[in-house]
């Protein structure tokens, strides 16, 4: 390896908008490994991929019953996330978790846990908060500063590899 | 050169044997060795792409009776 490599990180950039359970599976393996791998990480986490950084224990966020009304119909959190296709009532993640606890497949959470464990950022998009009525105390602890778009592209624009999930 | 620190990653799938692996490797100090023990097929390419990315040395990859066993040094 080049000195030139080793001294400077790779750079890579997600931008985490969907909130499926397959989806988020996806951002959160590579997000780690991208971690562990020391390149330095960045997610901007969106619309629907912001629900997943709510707390699991929150049930209801927002502050108009609009809000109020797109949590009840879709729980928040990392644990609570439905399958596009197959969900079948919950279901099909639930066999999804057999399925990752029997071949030892680390789950969304424990993923996100360990990212954020080797440095891997995580910047909540002020928007999607603003949209959902999203207080930074509704959000799992250790997430960035919320920034916008312009942040998201300046940051892609700069890195090595960038990555829409 | 001794081992410092051992990591059983048998029967745990991608990703983990490589973020265990590298939450290892942190442990020690610059120069030291770190083994690691895996089952997952895939960690013998993922070991030496690990290895690649982050100018740590995969020192030994070998397989034996279904595992495979990678030292690494910590750059």
């Amino acid at each position: 390896m080049t000195a030139e490599a080793v001294d400077k990180p790779k750079k890579l950039v997600i931008i985490c908008y969907s909130g499926e359970l397959e989806k988020t599976w996806a951002t959160m393996i590579l997000a780690s490994t991208a971690g562990a791998m020391e390149m330095e990480t960045t997610v901007f986490v969106t619309f629907w991929g912001l629900q997943t950084f709510v707390k699991d224990k929150k049930r209801i966020t927002g502050e108009n019953w609009m809000q109020k009304m797109m949590s009840f119909m879709q729980r928040p959190g990392a644990s609570h996330r439905k399958l596009s296709k197959m969900n079948f009532m919950g279901m099909g993640p639930w066999m999804m978790f057999q399925l990752a606890k029997k071949y030892n497949v680390a789950k969304p959470k424990e993923l996100l846990e360990m990212a954020q464990a080797v440095g891997v950022t995580f910047l909540p998009c002020q928007m999607t908060m603003d949209m959902f009525g999203l207080k930074r105390e509704d959000l799992i602890d250790g997430m960035g500063e919320p920034v916008g778009a312009a942040t998201a592209l300046q940051l892609m624009t700069e890195a090595d590899s960038t990555l829409f999930i | 050169m001794e081992i410092k620190t051992k990591v059983d990653a048998s029967g745990l799938s991608c990703p983990l044997p490589i973020l265990k692996a590298s939450q290892a490797v942190k442990t020690v100090a610059s120069g030291e060795l770190v083994e690691v023990i895996a089952t997952d097929p895939g960690s013998v390419k993922d070991f030496d792409a690990w290895a690649k990315s982050t100018g740590h040395t995969l020192v030994e990859s070998d397989a034996a009776d279904g595992k495979f066993r990678f030292v690494l040094r910590r750059k």
